[in-house]
């Protein structure tokens, strides 16, 4: 299915959703919108990750592994991180990190 | 330019398209659903790699999972009409010059390296021979990190019920009139 498409193109594609993904981190002030900047920038990396197993490695499954493992990550990392907002916004009425300068009330 | 290639810049195009959506829109819900947007053309393209089983869990974990989340936070933390606060004009360009930076030099490394892909026959990674590798524990068995990510969910998900718990003491503690036992006892 993707014997015309060269593998740089998935790469240029892959490269740019990666620093647009820290674009917004270094933009955004809000934490759940630095929250979804994370995860523009794990699936870049699991773009990457398959592209290369599938050009590169096709006999083998590591790549596909490695981003199904970093998919799981991204979705443990996803609740405890908006566990720690919801009880930010609890104690602070805020979720703005220039509000937050202390670690507790 | 046949059908592939049209579907490919499709998917690219709505890639790069909604990304920059995501971290420009004012908006907070918008920009959440420009996320699933993107997630949704990146399991279009695995399923162009013909990965359907990843291409299947960045559907259900990222695109149905972890977005619901997002949006479920989003309307417990902010108002719907409410507007991103967003960074002065000066730390936006000057962010948005060093990701240029970035994204160019990383490009022009890499399209001067030839990667030549390989002919060795394909494995096809179809649930059977996924389900075999990951319970596997040879040279090309999973078995230990799928162990290691369970334990590490498991983990997650009792840390996130443990924060995100009210606390009651709290509830309960200073000066103010006690609240009704039967009350505090269902919140």
């Amino acid at each position: 299915m993707i014997d015309n498409i060269p593998l740089n193109s998935f790469l240029v594609i892959s490269t740019l959703m990666f620093f647009i993904g820290i674009y917004g981190f270094l933009t955004r002030r809000n934490l759940i919108t630095m929250l979804m900047s994370i995860e523009l920038i794990l699936n870049s990396v699991n773009i990457n990750f398959v592209v290369f197993n599938k050009f590169l490695y096709p006999n083998l499954l590591h790549g596909h592994f490695f981003s199904l493992i970093v998919i799981a990550v991204a979705a443990s990392e996803a609740a405890v991180a908006i566990a720690i907002i919801i009880n930010i916004y609890r104690n602070f009425k805020s979720i703005d990190v220039e509000n937050l300068d202390q670690m507790k009330l | 330019m046949t059908l592939n290639d049209i579907m490919f810049y499709l998917f690219a195009g709505s890639i790069l398209t909604f990304s920059v959506l995501t971290v420009t829109s004012r908006r907070i819900l918008r920009s959440a659903v420009y996320l699933l947007f993107v997630l949704v053309s990146t399991a279009g393209i695995y399923f162009m790699l013909n990965y359907n089983f990843l291409a299947a869990v960045q559907l259900t974990v990222y695109a149905g999972g972890i977005i619901v989340l997002i949006i479920f936070s989003i309307l417990l933390t902010s108002h719907v009409s409410e507007k991103a606060v967003v960074a002065p004009v000066r730390q936006q360009i000057f962010s948005a010059l060093a990701t240029a930076a970035g994204a160019a030099l990383t490009i022009l490394t890499f399209l001067q390296y030839a990667f030549t892909p390989s002919a060795s026959p394909a494995v096809e990674a179809n649930v059977h021979n996924v389900g075999l590798a990951l319970v596997s524990y040879g040279r090309d068995g999973f078995a230990l990190p799928f162990e290691v990510i369970s334990i590490l969910l498991l983990a997650a998900m009792v840390g996130a019920i443990v924060l995100a718990k009210k606390e009651k003491h709290l509830a309960t503690a200073g000066n103010q009139p006690k609240i009704n036992p039967d009350n505090s006892s269902k919140s």
